[in-house]
């Protein structure tokens, strides 16, 4: 990979290419560094700064204030760091649902209309990507009407006796109305007495909000389509000698898709989750569109904090914290999963299901 | 390995490809600071046109403000041009940013400190032909460290609204129209049934703050100079809200099942309700069936009190034309001006000149105004507006919460502001 190719990239005939390379790249080098470098790093001065929003950013009267914008988000004690700790803990649960629930859901229905024997698979392919290519904002708009306290999914709820809840107007939080079925209404002393971010661990553990439930069943409804358009080409592409070899081998349906099909998905997996994390963790046209964080601030995600702290507040500086700090979350989770995907040896303990032991006593 | 160092190389090189460009846009003449001239002296460069921005609630007050503009600009001489923003907060911070203001534009309390405090408005209001006759709670409303910074365009109090048809049904009289909180819960306990609650407020502080100022209390003082949140009247005021949710004759809007009060009362889910004098709009293009009077609200503990609402025309610092902006200003916030705005799309003149002809043209709005003489600001020192919706998300439980806690954060949230 280093010596050999770099002499042939140099010698004889192939010397113009590198030239070339970056001739026929620079255009789009040029436009991401105009429209995408620069003003990322603006932003990243912005803030670290105390611009006011008024002028230039660079102008003299705008002072370096090192990280006292991110300090007030991260330890200031105030409003801020409270609004900043509630948007982090409703985005937190809005990712720890959508991303696994979508992706599973959006696997399970690539194997589905993938399979050979099913009538109508185009209709149903279609069908399932719909959500995906109508705009979120008018998904949002159906979604307020299904989910008003009179709307839709609530008379089929009270079909089955179920008296629906009032879906964007209840700030309760899901893990604590279960709770409360049970009698639990506050919680321990070490939970409720201590906190991170401004908000007790009680609040931590609220789970998404009612409200914040229909945002992620919306997500998984309207995203879902997508990845499963994803997963049908990884699959399409999946030779099936080694399904049939499988077979074979006395494997049944469910073993040959944990142990066969799966595992050659793996980098289509990679792809949809880190995309599915990375959107999920920037959730702000649902929530602009819709309820505008509330109610009691439980639809609040970084995102649209970011944006509510820039233009409504004129906190330009915090504003732009709360987007550098969303930037390293979404850095650190695509690190943290591209580990536990990663390609590695297979354990001693998985090994055994392929080796066969050697019976005690046997030939030597 | 060499392919990893030059990849780094190309990293290193954008960056420092960005920084310098990122330097020469600051002391380039591109992003540069304008000079202003002289305290006190008005930019009139009047080979430009003014910009007017506004955020319309329809097309009634679009078609309005474009007529009262068209007409000033045929008198003066002055080009300008109305647009109509979608996203006004938005529109605004954008303009300033790139020192490309509009010229004249509709500024609302809550954003006034925010513009203020980094110079992008001017403070003109002392320049004003017409300052004495605007309402002095107003002028103070659109005070900023002791400087007036515009015109008040047009307000609203909150009074109680009354469905007359289940007040009659409910065999209620003129005479029951409540004075008092007692009054008012008992009228409420009457007109609550299985079908409607009594009455359905919008469970946030600009409703609910109508009861603190009748207790004595609201979350800042008149000059917005000491917060007051958690002061006996603010307490007293919320515990008499919570004593109302509790006993069921008032309910949040929400809870029933509309989007705000005025819903809730148009689809007669609630037979009363507190709102402002923008609810006569929406009752005559939606509910226009559905009859009703208003009433002012009763008198707390501490006499009358409610809150008002109120937008201003600012004028920017960087406008090259202020001394035409003030003149259209002075023009727009003149009586026949302000009573044309009225009658073309309801709201209240700012000025105390105009309250009679108003009265007499909308004489079952009479409360509204009358409002005026006790009416309370809401606080407009800068970030109040993130203190009010963290308050509000906690008024959303207020049936299960603790009036004194809900306020001692509010309280704590508003003196850090003031820090």
């Amino acid at each position: 990979m280093t010596t050999p190719s770099r002499t042939s990239r140099r010698s004889g005939i192939r010397g113009g290419e590198a030239a070339s390379g970056w001739l026929f790249t620079a255009p789009m080098i040029i436009l991401l560094g105009m429209f995408l470098v620069i003003p990322v790093l603006m932003a990243l001065w912005v803030s670290f700064s105390d611009w006011n929003g008024r002028g230039s950013p660079f102008a003299g009267t705008v002072s370096f204030v090192g990280m006292d914008n991110y300090s007030a988000l991260l330890g200031g004690g105030g409003l801020a760091e409270q609004d900043f700790g509630t948007a982090l803990r409703n985005n937190a649960w809005y990712v720890l649902l959508v991303v696994p629930i979508q992706t599973m859901l959006s696997l399970f229905l690539a194997v589905l209309v993938n399979r050979a024997i099913l009538r109508g698979r185009g209709f149903f392919r279609t069908a399932f990507y719909f959500p995906s290519v109508t705009s979120s904002v008018a998904i949002t708009v159906l979604w307020l009407f299904l989910f008003s306290s009179t709307g839709a999914v609530n008379k089929l709820l009270s079909f089955i006796g179920v008296n629906g809840p009032n879906w964007f107007n209840d700030p309760s939080g899901v893990l604590h109305n279960i709770l409360r079925v049970f009698g639990v209404t506050t919680g321990p002393a070490a939970l409720t007495g201590n906190s991170f971010l401004g908000i007790s661990f009680w609040e931590w553990l609220a789970g998404p909000s009612v409200a914040m439930s229909a945002f992620i069943l919306m997500a998984v409804f309207t995203t879902s389509g997508t990845f499963m358009l994803l997963f049908i080409a990884a699959l399409q592409n999946l030779s099936g000698d080694v399904v049939e070899a499988a077979m074979m081998d006395g494997a049944n349906g469910w073993q040959r898709f944990w142990r066969v099909t799966l595992p050659q998905l793996r980098p289509t997996l990679f792809t949809v989750l880190t995309l599915g994390l990375i959107g999920a963790w920037q959730v702000f046209d649902q929530i602009y569109t819709g309820t505008q964080g509330g109610p009691g601030k439980t639809t609040l995600t970084p995102a649209y904090l970011s944006y509510q702290t820039a233009f409504t507040n004129q906190a330009w500086g915090q504003g732009a914290a709360i987007a550098f700090i969303l930037f390293v979350i979404i850095v650190v989770f695509t690190l943290f999963q591209r580990w536990l995907l990663a390609e590695r040896k297979v354990s001693a303990r998985r090994m055994r299901l392929y080796v066969q032991t050697p019976t005690p006593g046997g030939s030597k | 390995m060499q392919r990893r160092n030059s990849r780094w190389l190309i990293g290193a090189g954008l960056t420092v490809v960005g920084a310098l460009t990122l330097s020469a846009c600051g002391s380039g003449s591109g992003f540069g600071d304008t000079a202003a001239p002289a305290d006190g002296e008005l930019t009139s460069d009047s080979s430009k046109g003014l910009t007017v921005l506004i955020g319309s609630s329809g097309d009634a007050e679009t078609a309005s403000v474009n007529a009262a503009v068209d007409a000033w600009s045929t008198d003066s001489g002055t080009e300008a041009k109305v647009s109509v923003a979608s996203d006004l907060n938005q529109q605004l911070a954008q303009g300033f940013a790139a020192q490309k203001p509009a010229d004249v534009f509709y500024l609302s309390t809550d954003a006034l400190a925010g513009y203020a405090s980094n110079g992008s408005l001017l403070a003109y209001g002392d320049q004003l032909a017409n300052k004495d006759d605007f309402y002095p709670s107003l002028v103070k409303s659109f005070t900023y460290d002791g400087d007036f910074y515009c015109a008040p365009k047009d307000f609203s109090t909150l009074q109680l609204i009354i469905n007359t048809d289940l007040w009659a049904q409910a065999g209620l009289t003129d005479a029951d129209i409540p004075t008092t909180w007692d009054q008012l819960a008992a009228v409420s306990k009457t007109l609550t049934t299985p079908e409607h609650v009594g009455l359905a407020i919008g469970g946030e502080y600009a409703r609910i703050g109508a009861f603190m100022a009748q207790a004595g209390g609201n979350l800042m003082n008149d000059d917005n100079t000491e917060a007051t949140a958690n002061s006996a009247g603010s307490v007293a005021g919320l515990d008499y809200a919570q004593t109302l949710l509790n006993d069921g004759v008032m309910s949040y809007a929400s809870e029933i099942g509309a989007g705000w009060g005025g819903e809730a009362f148009g689809k007669q889910l609630s037979a009363m309700t507190i709102e402002g004098n923008w609810i006569t709009g929406a009752m005559k293009s939606d509910f226009p069936d559905v009859k009703y009077t208003v009433a002012e609200l009763p008198a707390g503990p501490e006499g009358k009190g409610t809150l008002q609402f109120t937008n201003c025309w600012g004028i920017a610092a960087d406008s090259p034309n202020q001394a035409a902006a003030l003149d259209l200003v002075e023009q727009l916030t003149s009586k026949d001006a302000q009573l044309t705005f009225s009658e073309e799309f309801g709201p209240m003149p700012s000025i105390q000149s105009a309250a009679d002809d108003w009265k007499s043209a909308n004489p079952n709005l009479v409360a509204f105004l009358d409002g005026a003489d006790y009416a309370k600001g809401v606080p407009n020192v800068k970030g109040a507006a993130d203190v009010v919706s963290d308050l509000n998300a906690q008024l959303e439980s207020l049936k299960t919460g603790d009036a004194q806690a809900i306020l001692d954060s509010t309280q704590k949230n508003l003196e850090a502001l003031l820090k």
